[in-house]
């Protein structure tokens, strides 16, 4: 095997890489659209993605059932807006939407972005992939990148599956909420994209949280979990009034700020504020994140 | 030896504990921080609770025990004079219920006097509604009280420096204090009457208050639910009176009545005093008649009219000195707008500094958003600092409101948004917007006995319902309707809308309830404020055709409608609020002659700490990105600074490693000290007992590991983690490790495309030779075997040729034949100036693949060079020999010879420096025949006459 290989190791290095092998360029490592499809090949991946399509029929499917029991339904914003997710496509969107908010998508963030690094370090391909070498850093950045990717498109997912589901089942008719009057179609869409927007900028929180944890644990479950379950523990802090101001520092505080974006005129004070709490403490985590994945020995 | 605090133990021991300090620590910060943030706070000054008795009643020789508390800021004496506060509570509180507001005012440096009103709680005496004579003079006794007091600054003798504050009936108070004493310096009355008499008996065509309709469902709240029924409006508005009384701003006392303490329902109420008659309560005799025969007919006498004027400031207003901050909501269906606007006028027609605020709350809105009740405290303490305090600037005249803008999402509360104007407008606006009603003539039926009755709001339901018009509703037949055409622009209207109707009744007379709705494009109408204007036409024709005009004045809102929205102006023979008429009627409505005339005034928002916010948000995007700029160019450089010379005494050595050491931060060394090259051509194996270093040689290797001391030059490049130069060495160090979903081939593959290298320099075909997995490469690593899953790993180390091949354990699941291919396959690799490092426990791998060996125990090279040459230095040999019994004593008898437990059929003997020939010369002389003398050249034994027998240990120094 050695004859037809005697200057693959020998050539010189391409230009600006010394002492590398050829052809080896430590920016040219792990491009992402590799990381992309190593992701993609995953069946946590795809049973995630399809879990966001699959959600909102199911709920379309549920709502065939539903009969004219009207009391069940509860009261307050939650049972307006399940009585509202049957006016239209935009409305059903915005409740499957609701629905998924507080748990479902948290746990699908936690899980692109608690597993990513994690996982290699469980299989074990963590360290060749450091040996190739690509840097540490890129390796991070590409890996939270295609994370934070796969979040971004399982939101879209889901809500554009419950916009087309719903809009075929229910027709195209403005948004209504009970704290608004009701927002033409074209400003509807318009309204439902600032509330996807505003709600990956809170889950960044989450993703900081899981990546971070990621990055310090070699078990994925761990990592995974451990996001999901500060952020719960967020969450129950969060109903204690008592805590006062404190509760305004929990990363959880702000998640629901999103409704004031249903009423008119749109209220933007909560999400401002939401905005600035998740993007600092993504900021922090992903901070730690980088700064100790660069120094520590890789172990697993 | 055996002592549990060996120096190893502490030494190891030490960084995980100072790491579980630091970690403790820092808990511990955030626990304080956290305590520190909820803490309440700790109280700047002491209150002192007594029982006074003053003097007061029409002759002022008339006692009565008024329950108070007098908070005194800490550091107030007789040498540091406080001004004071006069805090009044509103109708149906005690001094209890104004106790927040008296700590943040006492807290602002006042010594702040509360006391419960005569009638209520534990005070003595009768209600006697802000009676000059009675609740006015026990004020005037308390500024006495306060002059006498010598930490209370005085203006003269006897004339203390006092401001007086209070909401709804203690903002009547003030304004009457204000006019009968002039020692108060200045008040500040929120949400209260101008004119008691018109605030129960509104006419909003400006009839006379004996024609007003009597708004029943306030004053029986007032009445009723004090002085009978026991429990008052609690259900209504479900909030608990001590905590947060329904309907006033928060610097404000409660409003009256807070619920659930009407006169006579406070626990321990002195019993003294209090009337036989049931149907009074502690209403004082002449205040309860007036009532009862108000309640009775739905018509007010001259008299009852009269003893509500003379609780009124209507007709003292010209005698108001002290500078005035008046204070009124929005949603109030009680004391609407229009009272404030009518006591704004009256005190400032003498000059006296008058400042008007409207907020969004009121009787029915309760203290509004935060930002409302934020405002009101600052005008508050703005008026007393200046006025009372004499700090800082002369507050000004300009006029403050706020609108509500929408819902909070998170609180679910209202949001306002406040607008300040350099002058008070008044009413009227200072421009209008007309829009035209239509609709035809209707008749509408006046119900017997007022019932059903339109709702228009629900007294403490809260500002909600007022809001979104959930409770207000009409009854098909007992009103009539015009609307508008949707409106082209939106409008602020902010002020009294004005409106004409015609009525005619078959009686001559109507009782009319005329209502302005916003409504919505979908048809939903809200009632803003639920604010209605009752009318009682007299002297009306029996038809339309001949009824004139009359022009209602509609209550003063604050509201926004939408472009697209309509009003629609309706008249309603009935509400729950006021007292119909019982008889059944019918009447006919008409429109009038104009269209409805609405006030707008030009205004401009008062930023609020949202604008703060953004740009704190718009701060902290460029700082990350600022951030992230000078960390990637600090990589950079320092990258570019990094030594990328070539170390000219290695240049063409694949690997040379010096003085290698690595102690792992809980102390432990699992190199203390490598040294060792490998050259081009060579297979070198690195050979030690488990626990000597190798793998973590191999990990430093990699560029996994961080090497506490000492350097690795792979072809002269210093290697670090990271280094450009990894890229010429292919390993597998501590097993394969694979992406288990994915196949052989694809596993290779992805770890090619990962290091962005040329796709035809991986040599595939060459590398799956090698890993011979056959067709087994299509599935899924998963499902591979342990032997599988190595070859692979060899394959993947080999992808691209790299000129230094670095295996841990290769043969490690290997069957025989696998491993004397991978043998060969590896002395094939060291050509053409490539090296191999093997790394193994297994002598014979080592002995039969490698050409060189590196023997590490405890973190040390114990010997290094040709396999031939470790192996030649042991000193053993075997000797086959016909008896061997015999020879075991011959040789034994020689000095220094040893002979080996070992030996299997043969004897395996330690020379120890004997020449072999000497050895064999004395068996044979002895007579024992020998077949064979081979010389031990096996690994084993160099290895464990290197290593020493004993290798426990070795990994847990």
């Amino acid at each position: 095997m050695g004859e037809s290989s005697s200057s693959a190791g020998t050539r010189p290095a391409a230009a600006g890489t010394v002492g590398a092998a050829a052809g080896y360029r430590p920016s040219a490592t792990l491009p992402f659209w590799v990381e992309f499809r190593r992701q993609a090949s995953r069946r946590r991946t795809q049973l995630a993605l399809g879990f966001m399509v699959l959600l909102p029929l199911i709920i379309l499917i549920a709502f065939q059932f539903e009969t004219n029991n009207e009391e069940e339904n509860g009261g307050g914003e939650f049972g307006s807006l399940i009585d509202l997710a049957t006016t239209g496509g935009l409305n059903f969107t915005l409740f499957s939407i609701f629905v998924s908010a507080s748990f479902l998508l948290v746990v699908v963030v936690a899980l692109f972005c608690g597993d990513t690094v994690a996982s290699e370090a469980s299989w074990g391909s963590l360290r060749y992939l450091l040996a190739v070498p690509v840097p540490r850093a890129r390796l991070l950045a590409v890996k939270l990148l295609v994370a934070l990717s796969y979040s971004a498109l399982a939101l879209l997912l889901l809500a554009g599956t419950a916009l087309l589901a719903g809009t075929l089942r229910y027709g195209w008719s403005p948004l209504r909420s009970t704290v608004a009057a009701q927002i033409e179609p074209g400003e509807g869409v318009l309204r439902l994209l600032g509330v996807l927007g505003y709600l990956a900028v809170v889950l960044l929180a989450v993703a900081g949280l899981a990546f971070l944890l990621s990055v310090v644990t070699d078990a994925a479950l761990g990592a995974v979990g451990g996001a999901v379950l500060l952020w719960i523990l967020s969450s129950i802090l969060d109903q204690i009034t008592a805590l006062g101001v404190v509760r305004d520092f929990l990363p959880t505080h702000y998640s629901t700020a999103w409704l004031g974006l249903l009423s008119t005129p749109v209220q933007t004070d909560d999400l401002v504020r939401g905005a600035i709490s998740a993007i600092s403490y993504a900021t922090l985590f992903w901070g730690l994140a980088f700064w100790r994945f660069t120094r520590k020995d890789i172990t697993s | 030896m055996r002592s549990p605090l060996s120096a190893a133990r502490i030494r190891r021991a030490l960084p995980t504990g100072r790491r579980a300090v630091a970690a403790s620590a820092a808990v511990a910060l955030l626990a304080g921080l956290v305590v520190w943030a909820v803490w309440p706070d700790r109280p700047g000054f002491r209150t002192e609770s007594a029982m006074l008795t003053v003097r007061s009643g029409p002759d002022g020789d008339e006692p009565v025990d008024l329950d108070t508390t007098f908070y005194l800021p800490d550091g107030a004496s007789a040498d540091r004079k406080v001004p004071a506060v006069l805090l009044a509570h509103g109708f149906g509180g005690t001094k209890e219920s104004v106790r927040a507001d008296a700590e943040d005012l006492a807290g602002r440096g006042y010594a702040v006097l509360a006391w419960t009103a005569r009638g209520f709680g534990r005070s003595g005496g009768q209600i006697h509604l802000d009676n000059p004579d009675y609740e006015v003079r026990d004020g005037q006794r308390l500024l006495d009280w306060l002059a006498a007091r010598p930490e209370i600054r005085t203006d003269a003798e006897g004339d203390p420096r006092v401001g007086v504050v209070g909401g709804s009936y203690g903002g009547g108070l003030a304004l009457l204090l204000a006019a009968q004493d002039q020692r108060v310096d200045a008040i500040v009355p929120m949400i209260t009457w101008n004119d008691l008499a018109r605030s129960f008996l509104p006419e909003s065509t400006g009839g006379e208050t004996t024609r007003g309709v009597f708004k029943s469902g306030w004053a029986g709240i007032f009445f009723g639910g004090g002085g009978n029924t026991g429990s008052g409006p609690a259900g209504l508005s479900g909030n608990t009176a001590a905590e947060q009384p329904e309907g006033a701003p928060a610097s404000a006392g409660p409003p009256s009545p807070a619920p659930g303490q009407g006169p006579g329902t406070a626990p321990g109420a002195p019993t003294t005093g209090a009337i036989g008659d049931p149907s009074c309560g502690r209403f004082a005799a002449d205040v309860c008649a007036a009532y009862l025969r108000i309640a009775a007919t739905g018509r007010a006498d001259q008299a009852a009219v009269d003893l509500l004027r003379r609780s009124s400031p209507a007709g003292v207003l010209d005698r108001i000195a002290a500078p005035t901050l008046l204070v009124q909501g929005a949603a109030d269906t009680l004391f609407p707008l229009t009272e404030a606007d009518a006591n704004a006028r009256g005190i400032a027609a003498n000059g006296t500094p008058v400042r008007v605020a409207w907020f969004t709350g009121g009787h029915d809105g309760g203290s509004g958003p935060r930002s409302d009740s934020d405002r009101v405290k600052f005008l508050t303490a703005q008026w007393l600092d200046h006025y009372v305090a004499g700090e800082g600037a002369a507050p000004g005249d300009d006029f403050t409101f706020s609108r509500i803008a929408g819902f909070d999402a998170m609180d679910r509360g209202l949001v306002a948004t406040g607008y300040r104007r350099t002058d008070y407008p008044g009413l009227a606006g200072d421009a209008r917007r007309e829009v035209a009603l239509a609709g035809p003539p209707q008749p509408v039926a006046n119900p017997p006995g007022g019932n059903p009755a339109a709702i228009s709001s629900l007294p403490f339901a809260g500002s909600l319902s007022s809001l979104l018009g959930g409770v207000a509703g009409d009854i098909p037949g007992q009103h009539a309707r015009f609307e508008s055409e949707p409106l082209t622009e939106a409008v602020d209207v902010v002020g009294s809308p004005t409106v004409r109707i015609r009525a005619a009744s078959a009686t001559g007379e109507a009782v009319v309830f005329v209502k302005l709705y916003d409504v919505d494009p979908q048809g939903g109408a809200t009632l803003p404020s639920g604010l209605v204007a009752p009318v009682r036409l007299t002297g009306l024709p029996e038809t339309v055709d001949a009824a004139q005009p009359v022009t209602v004045t509609l209550p003063a809102i604050v509201h926004r409608v939408e472009a697209g929205h309509r009003l629609r102006l309706v008249v309603a023979t009935s509400d729950q609020a006021y007292t119909t008429p019982t008889a059944p009627t019918v009447y006919t409505v008409a429109a009038g002659d104009a269209p409805v005339s609405l006030p707008t005034v030009t205004a401009t928002p008062i930023p609020t700490e949202a604008a703060l916010w953004r740009w704190v948000l718009a701060g902290l995007l460029a700082a990350i990105v600022v951030g992230l700029v000078v960390v990637v160019a600090v990589v950079r450089r320092r990258h570019r600074r990094q030594d990328s010379s070539i170390h000219p005494g290695y240049a063409g050595t694949p690997l040379a490693v010096r003085n290698l050491r690595k102690a792992y931060a809980d102390g432990f060394v699992a190199v203390s000290n490598v040294d060792f090259e490998v050259h081009p051509g060579q297979v070198v194996g690195l050979l030690g007992p488990n626990g000597a270093g190798k793998t973590t040689t191999l990990r430093v290797l990699m560029g996994l590991t961080q090497p506490t001391a000492g350097e690795i030059y792979v072809f002269g490049h210093r290697l670090v983690p990271g280094s450009p130069v990894l890229s010429r060495i292919g390993s597998l160090v501590e097993g394969p490790g694979f992406l288990p979903h994915l196949s052989g081939l694809d596993n290779l593959r992805a770890y090619w495309r990962a290091t962005g290298r040329p796709w035809e320099d991986a040599h595939f075909d060459q590398a799956l030779e090698i890993a011979g997995l056959g067709d087994s490469v299509h599935r899924k690593t998963r499902k591979y075997s342990h032997g599988m899953r190595q070859r692979l790993a060899i394959a993947q180390a080999m992808l691209g040729l790299p000129e230094l091949l670095v295996l841990d354990e290769p043969t490690d699941g290997l069957d025989p034949p696998q491993i004397a291919e991978m043998r060969r396959v590896l002395q094939r690799y060291a050509t053409d100036g490539r090296a191999v490092l093997v790394s193994s426990h297994l002598l014979a791998e080592v002995e039969q693949t490698c050409t060189h060996a590196v023997v590490v125990n405890k973190g040390r090279i114990v010997a290094s060079g040709p396999v031939e040459e470790i192996v030649g230095e042991s000193p053993s040999v075997l000797f086959d020999v016909s008896d061997p019994d015999a020879a075991r004593e011959v040789l034994d008898r020689l000095e220094g010879v040893r002979v080996l437990p070992d030996g299997e059929g043969g004897l395996v003997v330690d020379t120890n420096g004997t020449a072999r020939s000497e050895v064999v010369a004395e068996l044979v002389r002895a007579g024992v025949g020998v077949d064979r003398v081979v010389p031990r050249r096996r690994l084993e034994d160099a290895f464990l006459a290197l290593v020493g027998e004993n290798s426990r240990g070795s990994g847990d120094r």
